[in-house]
């Protein structure tokens, strides 16, 4: 047994996270519904303070809960990201949420107890674990999906998302289940070394499932049905927080169960990333050219980028997982840049939605639209900006594992997608103006500045990134 | 200067120029006006750095110079820039076109003037990285990064088609630089490294080499562009203004030709004189077909594109030639095409300020109207037929020669473009300066002003002095292109003595 001490130094964001929700629900029932100012300004300061706690906190490799949980350099990556997605959220959807009259306090309570659901699951090291963090996360995300719950778009949403969450959840189960009974064992550790004898059929039964339950939380195809209409249907911040924060956890998961539990058959589940990468690519790049609603569109445009980090983790290296890291990072940015911009989409009092009322925006509002056409021209990987670099570590990484018709294809895509992102910028500067838009509060302005700085300086020095993704890699190898 | 080198000042001071004027937030006149001159100045002070830089090249020297070094991105990356006698001359080239895009905009925008001048120094800085960068990736950044803000001038700034001519301009580009992504990061992890000075030293596997030629071609042969995808060429110049055709015409396409220069040909020696043959066809046929079509073209800008693609048919063709000559020759052909394209759609933008068409039945006998227009258009007319005593002659001349002693036949078949180009364009010098001035809406069209004397005649000046005086550029060039010739030249010695 480890003092507790350790254990506590190991998992002191997680227990700053929980012991932090658990208060806020206590408090926002004690004090009633209108503290929901007060209760959000106490959560941001709560994911603040787990990520200074983590960038200050124990470092180096500790496993504690029985070997359940990992602290490790990759952990504390990814976490920084989904924190800092969360974070984000909640800046975001302040004033959103006031302006619906859906402003309750169990809202950033919701997003607190995903996002360490989130945390859980980027550090599980076992399959029950995996399975509790999983859960977590989820039950707080398909509350947080119909949080509009007198808005019948957003119940849908949310209902769809729990019925097929529900369905994928228990295929992970089952391939969890199939997996142990084969294997013996739950922890990451114990199936790789069981498998190391030769891969038996049941392993493998049991992957595929784990896998299917997997890419449903990273909107992946063929498991990505969902998410079109989950994105449209949610509240604006709350796709934002879809968009975000949980995929940096479903990556992190996917990354670690594949690189330390199945290393030994490598070979099998290389193949079905491979294909999920191209299927998630190419319907990422043809499906979002039909959009009309910008929210449809940026789900069609997470499910493609997806696709290009899977391409990195297809290599199954550590370059590879290098380029995963790099990509999330990247594309976490990226996304809520998007997303503040689309918030700030408000003609007279009203949310607007469709593509088209982008049209002008370069002469009714510049910056708004130059922070927009440089995320869109980074989302589609043009270079020198910060998308760019995400592809380009991404698909080193596949070709140095020999994987060149995965990069050709992945390439030749990106190229389609670059079609419908070039055209949001045709419409904000070649179309001729449509009615201009409420001036948005100071938050969204900032996140919208702040994402597009990032993206566009980024080329200047982007050791630090990269260098922290590697070193957080390693820890997977 | 913080450390960095000249040629990173020479490559980022255009981005500064461009910060400053984003300081700008009112649109008076007095504003414009300011806007303008400091993008004026900005370009100005760039090229006197070019001249500067000039002073201390080295033309005896065949390696790389002013080089410059500093750790950048992870990975193997590396901020890494330096010259040498192929790179430079485009160099200055770009520094020295600049001011005329500028002076040639100064009238003719009259919207969004900010935001067109901001595009501009961007694009400034990523051109001249493009031929000072000497890391792989680096390179990638400045050559496909400049789509950005051409598309946005071909977008905003454009004529009618402008959308279509924005979108096939950036997707054609975009697809064929792709394929040469996935052709650099194999090329970094067959060498572990990407940069470009250790890379002309790796021999890299025949088959392998194959592959990657083929890959860079692609984007360079988009890039240049070659025949048969230069489809996107003739409607991305008729739709940009006036200094964005000739930052297209003058720069944008020789990055093509720098990268066969710089990196098909040195790199992949063996599949160079493989592809070699399919390269002399492409460029034959660039030469003599679209020559055939810029014969019927009523449009004057779509006339100079597709001569424009014929131009570039003999730098390919000079350059698979792999002989100081023939390589020589493109070098110089290009710079040359830059000059003379550039001024002649500098040419173009006078007429159309005045009158607003393109067309070319809409003019006719200018010169009775405009004489000083008339002396310049028909210098740069003779120029791009390649009259012995202007620029144009030299490179033509050089890689046709270079191309004989190479392959007789498609030599031959290339001095059809000769007088094809005679065809054309002397018969569009007739059509729009000859004649009787019969159209009323010419009879009061006026001369060049003071702004575009100042524009027209130092490029003028020029076309002539490298025309009798082509030492200027081939001494700079001379060195890095015989110790290219020498290690490509070897490997082909070596293929001819299998053969036999």
């Amino acid at each position: 047994m480890l003092p507790l001490s350790t254990t506590i130094a190991h998992a002191l964001p997680e227990t700053i996270l929980a012991v932090g929700a658990l208060g806020l629900i206590l408090f926002g029932a004690l004090r009633g519904s209108r503290t929901a100012d007060v209760v959000a300004e106490i959560a941001i300061g709560v994911l603040a303070l787990a990520i200074v706690v983590i960038l200050v906190g124990a470092k180096g490799r500790g496993e504690v809960f029985d070997g359940a949980f990992v602290n490790d350099s990759f952990a504390r990556f990814m976490k920084l990201l989904a924190l800092g997605g969360s974070l984000v959220t909640l800046i975001l959807s302040r004033d959103f949420l006031k302006r619906e009259g859906i402003d309750q306090y169990e809202f950033p309570i919701l997003v607190l107890l995903s996002t360490l659901g989130m945390m859980m699951l980027t550090s599980a090291n076992s399959l029950i674990a995996l399975y509790l963090g999983l859960e977590l996360m989820s039950l707080a995300l398909y509350v947080v999906a119909a949080f509009h719950r007198d808005n019948v778009r957003a119940s849908e949403a949310g209902l769809k998302y729990f019925v097929l969450g529900a369905l994928s959840s228990g295929m992970l189960l089952y391939g969890a289940s199939l997996i142990y009974g084969f294997a013996g064992t739950v922890s990451f550790a114990g199936i790789a070394k069981a498998l190391a004898s030769g891969p038996s059929v049941g392993v493998l039964f049991g992957l595929v499932f784990l896998m299917a339950g997997l890419a449903f939380k990273m909107s992946t195809v063929p498991f990505h049905m969902w998410t079109p209409d989950v994105y449209e249907g949610a509240p604006t911040p709350v796709t934002a927080f879809f968009a975000s924060a949980p995929k940096m956890a479903a990556v992190a998961i996917t990354a670690r169960t594949l690189a330390v539990a199945f290393p030994p058959i490598q070979s099998q589940w290389q193949q079905i990333v491979v294909f999920i990468a191209i299927a998630s690519m190419a319907l990422g790049s043809f499906a979002a050219i039909g959009q009309t609603n910008i929210k449809r569109l940026m789900a069609y445009s997470s499910i493609g980028h997806m696709g290009f980090a899977m391409v990195g983790l297809a290599a199954g290296t550590q370059a590879g997982v290098r380029g995963v890291a790099i990509y999330m990072a990247i594309y976490l940015v990226m996304t809520l840049g998007v997303f503040a911009v689309i918030l700030s989409m408000r003609i007279a009092g009203h949310n607007v939605e469709k593509i088209s009322d982008l049209a002008g925006l370069s002469r009714t509002n510049g910056w708004l639209a130059f922070f927009m056409a440089m995320l869109m021209f980074s989302l589609a990987g043009i270079p020198p900006l910060a998308g760019f670099f995400a592809k380009y570590y991404a698909f080193l990484a596949a070709v140095e594992a020999g994987l060149f018709p995965l990069a050709v294809i992945g390439v030749v895509l990106s190229a389609v997608a670059a079609f419908y992102y070039l055209r949001i910028v045709k419409i904000m500067y070649f179309d001729d103006p449509a009615p201009a838009f409420d001036t948005a509060p100071f938050a969204v302005r900032a996140v919208a500045a702040v994402a597009s700085f990032l993206i566009l300086a980024f080329w200047i020095y982007p050791a630090p990134v990269v260098e922290a993704a590697n070193a957080a890699a390693a820890a997977l190898f | 200067m913080f450390g960095f080198g000249i040629l990173s000042a020479l490559t980022f001071l255009p981005l500064l120029g461009a910060a400053i004027i984003l300081m700008f937030r009112n649109d008076d006149e007095a504003s414009l006006r300011n806007i303008r001159h400091i993008a004026l100045w900005t370009t100005v002070a760039v090229f006197l750095l070019s001249l500067v830089a000039w002073g201390r090249f080295d033309a005896a020297n065949a390696g790389f110079q002013m080089v410059e070094q500093k750790a950048w991105a992870g990975g193997g990356l590396v901020y890494k820039l330096g010259v040498d006698g192929m790179s430079f001359p485009f160099v200055v080239l770009t520094a020295f076109l600049m001011p005329f895009c500028i002076l040639a905009s100064w009238e003719s925008i009259t919207f969004r003037v900010k935001e067109y001048m901001i595009a501009f120094l961007v694009l400034e800085t990523l051109m001249i990285g493009v031929f000072c960068a000497l890391d792989l990736v680096l390179f990638y950044l400045f050559f496909e990064g400049g789509l950005i803000p051409m598309f946005l001038i071909i977008g905003v700034w454009g004529g009618k088609r402008r959308i279509y001519a924005s979108f096939k301009f950036f997707l054609y580009t975009l697809i064929g630089s792709l394929l040469m992504l996935v052709a650099i990061m194999a090329m970094a992890t067959f060498a572990k490294t990407t940069d470009i000075t250790v890379l002309l030293q790796t021999k890299f596997p025949a088959d392998m080499q194959k592959w990657l030629w083929l890959a860079f071609f692609a984007s360079f042969a988009v890039k240049m562009p070659m025949w048969p995808v230069h489809t996107w060429l003739p409607d991305a110049h008729v739709e940009a203004p006036t200094a964005g055709s000739v930052i297209l015409a003058g720069i944008l396409l020789k990055m093509g030709g720098y990268g066969f220069i710089r990196f098909s040909l040195p790199m992949f020696p063996d599949a160079s004189h493989y592809f070699a043959p399919l390269v002399f066809a492409m460029s034959v046929i660039a030469i003599v077909y679209t020559s055939l079509v810029a014969l019927v073209q009523e449009d004057m800008k779509k006339l100079i594109a597709y001569s424009s693609v014929a131009h570039m048919g003999f730098v390919t063709m000079g350059l698979f030639a792999m002989n100081q000559q023939g390589v020589q020759g493109a070098i110089f052909q290009m710079v040359s095409h830059g000059l003379v394209s550039g001024a002649l759609f500098l040419c173009v933008g006078v007429i159309y300020d005045r009158m607003h068409t393109r067309d070319i039945a809409a003019y006719g006998g200018l010169v009775h109207r405009m004489p000083r227009y008339a002396v310049a258009f028909m210098v740069l007319t003779m120029a791009n037929v390649g009259l012995p005593g202007t620029s144009g002659f030299v490179g033509e001349f050089l890689t046709l020669i270079g191309t004989f002693a190479a392959n007789t036949k498609v030599a031959a078949l290339a001095t059809l473009g000769v007088i094809l180009s005679a065809a054309y364009a002397l018969y569009l010098y007739r059509r729009i300066i000859f004649g009787v001035l019969e159209k009323p809406a010419l009879a009061n069209i006026q001369d060049l002003s003071a702004r575009e004397i100042l524009i027209l005649a130092p490029l003028v000046v020029l076309v002539i002095y490298y025309g009798v005086q082509p030492g200027a550029i081939m001494n700079a060039s001379a060195a890095a292109v015989a110790e290219l010739v020498k290690t490509t030249g070897a490997v082909a010695v070596k293929a001819a003595a299998l053969a036999h």
